[in-house]
């Protein structure tokens, strides 16, 4: 569900230019790559980020989420988030797949997570306080991260665009179900529709803020779009999001939280387009760095479930091993 | 971390009969029991196979990439193995 713009990348390298320039026509000939193919040490060090990073998301974004499974109002919205919960997890699990087939391993990846190095998009670092969040989240969150992800489907390393293929055939119920949550809260009473525009309110900006930095704040994305990992800058999936977002709300009568959203016919090569106001940088570096409102009670959730399952990994090798000495 | 590395499995799902086995992923798991009940969840959650196989990932031999040339290059000049090599008259039809 839910890659950011890469926060930071790898530039370095140690190549001569002639492994460099023929690593570089295979990409511009649109020739994927593939886990044992020659590539540039940053090459891979951007994926193995990018990619972790990417699968951590998923898998801390089944906190936020799973924290109203037990209290959703009906069966079919229980049956629907409990499916959409586990996808997100099944969605980790491909993205660590594909992470591994550049070398790192799921315990190393793992570690990093619950040590704070390795980062996880900020947008799961804001509560859930109400239903209507999970209807915003599937919404909007998925949304941003459908925007994102559609052209990860054809990033030049195989193994990704493999995962995000998968991933993007289901995620679209993910976002459909959310939508359709909040067009019935705005169906309902008064504090049903409060309670759905004030989800709108707090998880707008976050939404924009998970493309990532801005294109000129963002210094790493000039390689990995010419490395053809990313296929869009942070600021035109940004831009494509608002642009179909905008009117999602205006159909379910809820007002987007940005005084200064306007059309502007002369946005996208003249299709027009929606001007919006300025993002919080700060916030999002607050966020990403640690300091948003959940950042502890998450990674705490994560190496709580990682320590208490110990003595289950512990003992499932212990009887692996134990049956394969019997064998032998 | 100093744990032992829980062991990596390589995926294969066939989607249906008549088809072909087809690599999906991987998943870690202690045993091939527990391996199997994991491809099951993540990757078959909607309705993908029918069948699947898992194989011990360090089990897989594969091929180098740097011998890729001398391996597969040599069937590139060779031609004369495609029907579209020989000449037969048109009115011949089907062939």
């Amino acid at each position: 569900m839910y890659s950011q713009g890469l926060i930071g990348a790898e530039t370095e390298t140690e190549e001569t230019a002639e492994f460099l320039d023929a690593f570089q026509s295979r990409i511009d000939a649109e020739e994927k790559i593939e886990p044992n193919d020659p590539m540039p040490h940053a090459y891979r060090k951007t994926l193995i980020r990018m990619i972790g990073q990417h699968a951590h998301s998923e898998i801390v974004g089944m906190l936020p989420e799973g924290n109203w499974i037990t209290r959703a109002p009906s069966l079919r919205r229980k049956v629907a988030l409990l499916a959409k919960v586990q996808d997100e997890g099944g969605h980790g699990l491909y993205l660590y797949s594909a992470a591994e087939t550049l070398g790192v391993s799921r315990e190393q990846m793992t570690e990093e997570l619950l040590s704070g190095t390795a980062k996880y998009s900020s947008i799961f670092n804001y509560p859930t306080p109400t239903w209507a969040d999970i209807g915003a989240i599937g919404w909007l969150v998925d949304g941003a991260a459908i925007m994102n992800q559609v052209p990860l489907c054809r990033c030049s390393y195989g193994p990704y665009a493999r995962a995000m293929i998968r991933v993007c055939k289901e995620e679209s119920f993910h976002q459909r179900q959310g939508y359709e949550l909040m067009k019935s809260l705005t169906e309902g009473n008064e504090d049903q529709k409060a309670m759905a525009q004030d989800a709108l309110n707090r998880w707008w900006w976050p939404s924009l803020m998970m493309f990532g930095p801005s294109d000129t704040a963002s210094q790493h994305s000039d390689q990995s779009m010419k490395w053809k990992i990313k296929r869009f800058t942070n600021d035109e999936l940004r831009q494509k999001f608002v642009d179909a977002t905008v009117p999602q709300a205006a159909l379910i009568g809820l007002t987007m939280p940005d005084p200064d959203l306007t059309w502007n016919q002369g946005k996208n090569n003249g299709d027009g387009g929606y001007d919006f106001g300025e993002i919080d940088w700060d916030e999002f570096w607050r966020v990403v760095k640690g300091h948003g409102m959940m950042n502890k009670d998450r990674i705490k959730a994560r190496k709580k479930a990682w320590d208490e399952g110990k003595w289950v990994r512990d003992a499932a090798l212990a009887y692996a091993a134990k049956q394969n000495s019997k064998a032998a | 971390m100093t744990t032992e590395l829980m062991p990596l499995w390589e995926v294969f799902i066939r989607p249906r009969n008549g088809l072909n086995h087809k690599h999906v992923g991987s998943v870690h798991a202690a045993d091939a029991k527990m391996a199997m009940q994991a491809a099951r969840d993540v990757y078959t959650r909607r309705e993908e196979g029918n069948s699947i196989w898992i194989i011990p990932a360090s089990s897989i031999v594969a091929s180098d990439p740097a011998n890729a040339s001398e391996n597969f290059d040599p069937a590139a000049d060779k031609i004369y193995r495609h029907p579209s090599f020989y000449d037969i008259p048109d009115e011949v039809g089907h062939m």
